[in-house]
């Protein structure tokens, strides 16, 4: 294992001393490991806390700060955050209009999260969770723990953090969120697996001329493994099931977010957004906004995933308003 | 009795599930490597020494107290889905307990009861499902079934501990519908659940403590 690491051990801890060295708008919480707003809490904003195993960086405390999240409570890697994390979250952000919690669709989180919102009602709170299952590659929903949530996680927490900063109520932004859920999905890819600090070595074995279809962000199986493949064929192979399964028609406007898994350099992410846009513009779809870059990433892992989500005005003009975090930031 | 037999049997289990936990750590990660993220041998054994630590450092007086501390101790430290299950498993056989004095059997069954059906409310898992209940649903059965037969104590928690035994071998054919596990589909056949491992070291914990 070649990492930039001092102990395993001390990875989630160090890293967010780090964090708070080089953002001096964030604040963090180090007994229970969450990075928060300076400014927390905004008198009558509706608070968002978000949450997950660490390895997925910039996600979740790259996108703490202005027009994104309030806060966010970091696990340790691949390991879903404890309730006590989101209740100290929550109140730490509650500024009095109630807190959102935004949840990815995993097992450990969702209960966690359960839990959490449970007990901030106890003491009084009033809070709200959206999960986030936009990943088509789990295919049979019914009789698994449900689809995961993947890329679009980043592109709700941009546009609920959006609607939370104009003054609207927490119902209005839980409304928002939801909507974005419903109108976004996601693919991955994996070239190669990843390792896990704690761990030691590589989460599963990837042969030099295979892929693993369907990827999940902790290396969870896809729908297949395949043959190495050209960008152009990779991108045929992720988009195809994202546009069918919305579906994804003619005359729809998109915001098309081509991701780098960890491991990825930006310039294959360019090649591989160039080939989505081909076949996006082949089914008539607009892509109206793009997001390319390493965003929700799975440790080393080389890969990508493509995410679309449908837009209207309400939504886009979300996306565009002013922004200021650590990982994504203009207009402010 | 006074109050104080009953609080000691609890700590006494909770103690001995903290060593099997320890024992069978590498185990419990294994199996979990196979099917899962391989952490839950780790996270287990880092809740159950946290609680032990949380027992000696103030000893809880009442049968409720004690249980609830070992909950949340467990929700706080564990992580993943098992912090949540496990931790609200002690939580409601806690609540059941209340301030009893001496536990009956009758007291033992419906607590874990109460136990199980908080699992249940908060994983929504079902039996075949290959999880904790699968181990712990026939292991409260059966000292439910005990009840009603009138076994002696020591001999109803022996029947429990064969029935989640059992319960646990009877998870390796099973395809895997909650948690990470699911993702495998067919490829989760063929292998213990760890969680359910985890249930029958806690019915063992429960004979050796003669709860």
């Amino acid at each position: 294992m070649k990492k930039l690491i001092n102990d395993p051990q001390d990875v989630v801890a160090e890293a967010l001393q780090g964090i708070e060295a080089a953002h001096p708008d964030l604040r963090v919480d180090h007994q229970h490991k969450i990075i928060y707003r300076g400014d927390a809490p905004r008198r009558d904003k509706v608070g968002i806390i978000s949450g997950g195993g660490s390895g997925h960086e910039p996600l979740h405390g790259g996108f703490v700060g202005l027009g994104m999240l309030d806060a966010a409570c970091a696990g340790e890697v691949f390991t879903s955050p404890v309730p006590d994390q989101m209740l100290a979250a929550t109140k730490l952000v509650d500024g009095g209009a109630g807190v959102l919690h935004v949840v990815k669709n995993y097992t450990g989180d969702v209960m966690n999260f359960d839990m959490a919102a449970e007990m901030a009602a106890a003491s009084g709170a009033q809070v709200l969770s959206v999960i986030t299952d936009d990943d088509v590659a789990v295919q049979d929903s019914t009789w698994t723990a449900g689809r995961r949530g993947v890329g679009v996680t980043v592109l709700l927490e941009k546009i609920a953090g959006a609607a939370a900063e104009q003054g609207r109520t927490l119902e209005e932004v839980a409304d928002i969120a939801r909507q974005v859920n419903a109108n976004g999905r996601s693919m991955g890819l994996a070239l190669s697996s990843c390792t896990v600090p704690a761990a030691g070595k590589p989460t599963f074995d990837l042969g030099e001329n295979e892929m693993e279809l369907g990827v999940g962000i902790h290396g969870e199986p896809g729908r297949q493994r395949v043959p190495l493949a050209t960008a152009r064929e990779i991108a045929q192979m992720l988009v195809e099931p994202v546009l069918a399964d919305l579906p994804f028609t003619n005359g729809n406007n998109v915001i098309a977010f081509v991701n780098g898994l960890g491991g990825t350099p930006l310039i294959e992410l360019y090649v591989m957004f160039n080939e989505v846009n081909r076949i996006l513009t082949a089914h008539g779809v607009q892509v109206a906004r793009s997001l390319v870059g390493s965003y929700i990433t799975s440790l080393d892992m080389a890969g990508t995933s493509v995410t679309l989500l449908k837009v209207g005005d309400e939504l886009l003009s979300l996306w565009d308003a002013p922004v200021k975090t650590p990982a994504l930031r203009w207009g402010a | 009795m006074d109050e104080a037999v009953g609080t000691a049997a609890l700590d006494r289990w909770v103690r001995s599930f903290a060593v099997l936990v320890a024992e069978n750590k590498d185990l419990l990660t294994d199996l979990d490597a196979a099917i899962g993220d391989g952490d839950h041998g780790t996270n287990m054994d880092r809740g159950m020494q946290a609680v032990v630590a949380a027992l000696d450092d103030t000893p809880p007086v009442t049968a409720s107290a004690l249980l609830n501390k070992v909950g949340m101790t467990l929700v706080s430290t564990v992580g993943g889905a098992s912090g949540p299950l496990f931790g609200t498993f002690f939580l409601r056989v806690g609540a059941s307990l209340g301030d009893t004095a001496e536990i009956s059997l009758a007291q033992l069954a419906a607590a874990l009861r109460a136990g199980l059906e908080g699992i249940v409310a908060r994983g929504k898992a079902e039996a075949g499902d290959k999880t904790i209940y699968d181990a712990l649903a026939p292991a409260v059965n059966a000292l439910d079934s005990a009840v009603s037969e009138d076994v002696d104590k020591a001999d109803a928690l022996k029947l429990a501990l064969v029935a989640a035994e059992s319960g646990r071998d009877a998870t390796t054919p099973m395809l895997a519908r909650k948690g990470r596990a699911s993702y495998l589909g067919e490829r989760s056949v063929g292998h213990q659940d760890p969680g359910a491992t985890t249930v029958a070291l806690l019915m063992a914990a429960a004979t050796r403590a003669s709860l």
